[in-house]
């Protein structure tokens, strides 16, 4: 027997009341060797930040394994600039072949249903990856951080001419 | 991702079309959370700084479940809601409706070892919003749970029964399937009620399976 799944709804414009936590974005705490910031901003059809968005991040630990006690998930709400940040170690390559990768929830009032992406990193050797090999290679982009003095830099554009991938999971 | 009745959607989908991300580890796997993200009193709504919450005292309480029964537990559910009069403690929500001082709307449990969860909160009231001419939210308490892996994650607003506002809603209108919709809609449950203390709703949540394939009805 299969039971019919709860919908999804969206999150509304006051999901501050409920959903972020004051270490959200700490997946490790200040001070541990190798914490790195990733960081970007949320951004609408029009170009225009994101106010009232939560994204969350989840990710192997740095050689690759889950079930660890590293906590692996970062959540942060966006300001009113759109700006969100998480702190974490970079993730391993996984056994499977896949380079390191974050998968990222993007949730906001107006979005019925999360958006789901992946976060890479420029500065890691993504070649044959099977998860980016399976989007277009001029979308590719759009999945990879950059690195930069502040940390690295994932901008999610929900529209437009960047439009950044999500997927369907 | 787009529901014209719902106009915030306009900008805030996404128009290219969606890839399909297999289930590997990343996605069959998700954070665990112990007691000590939760406090003793985090599932009970009702106690404010200097005495209780105004409004009907409600047991809001279920089980998680995945679509083949089996519990979830040790899962994480967090909730967050309007007052008994409707309004939300948040600058946004400036409408004419009194806050509640003893009232903040966030409650947070985990699921047992058979997936079950209990609340004690107020019941929140309608709520007026600018979508469409003297549109009202039917009155809803917004969940998020985490389930067992990252596939599984959840949000998602429970109703209550027999609303008169769900004919305008476009949140509730826009899962088409009727039967879907219905499972958002929490029934009464009397045998749960407390005498002289609480009435009680029943509501059960259910998670895809994780190798369920993606749901389309949002997409519709
Ligand atoms: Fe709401």
């Amino acid at each position: 027997m299969t039971l019919g799944t709860t919908p999804s709804q969206t999150v509304g414009p006051y999901l501050a009341i409920g959903l972020p936590w004051p270490d959200g974005p700490d997946v490790v705490p200040e001070g541990t060797p190798g914490r790195l910031r990733l960081y970007g901003r949320v951004l609408d059809g029009a170009g225009d930040p994101i106010g009232d968005a939560l994204i969350e991040t989840w990710q192997a630990d740095p050689d690759g394994k889950f079930g660890t006690a590293f906590r692996g998930f970062g959540r942060c709400a966006t300001d009113e600039e759109g700006a969100w940040e998480v702190f974490t170690l970079k993730p391993g390559r996984l056994g499977d072949g896949q380079a390191p990768h974050v998968d990222v929830n993007v949730f906001a009032r107006g979005m019925l249903n999360r958006c789901v992406t992946r976060i890479y990193f420029a500065d890691e050797d993504n070649t044959g990856d099977p998860v980016l090999e399976s989007v277009p290679e001029a979308r590719r982009t759009t999945l990879v951080a950059r690195p930069d003095a502040d940390g690295y830099r994932f901008d999610v554009y929900l529209q437009g001419e960047r439009e950044t991938v999500f997927f369907k999971v | 991702m787009d529901y014209a009745g719902y106009k915030s959607t306009a900008l805030r989908h996404p128009k290219q079309q969606l890839i399909a991300l297999p289930h590997r580890l990343t996605e069959v796997s998700g954070p665990v959370f112990g007691d000590d993200r939760i406090g003793e009193f985090d599932n009970d709504l009702t106690q404010g700084p200097s005495g209780e919450a105004i409004g009907q005292r409600i047991i809001v309480h279920g089980h998680v479940k995945e679509d083949d029964g089996r519990p979830v537990p040790d899962t994480l559910i967090e909730i967050w809601q309007a007052n008994a009069g409707g309004r939300y403690r948040h600058a946004v929500d400036q409408w004419p409706s009194p806050l509640d001082p003893n009232f903040t709307g966030a409650g947070r449990t985990i699921t047992d070892k058979d997936g079950y969860f209990r609340f004690l909160t107020i019941k929140p009231g309608a709520y007026p919003w600018r979508n469409h001419p003297n549109a009202w939210r039917p009155a809803h308490i917004h969940f998020s749970l985490f389930g067992r892996a990252f596939t599984q994650r959840l949000v998602t607003q429970m109703y209550f029964p027999e609303d008169p506002l769900f004919f305008q809603d476009p949140m509730y209108n826009a899962i088409r399937d009727e039967r879907a919709a219905k499972r958002m809609v929490s029934a009464f449950d009397y045998d749960a009620t407390e005498d002289h203390w609480a009435l009680a709703f029943r509501w059960d949540i259910v998670l895809r399976g994780e190798e369920a394939t993606p749901t389309e009805e949002p997409h519709a």
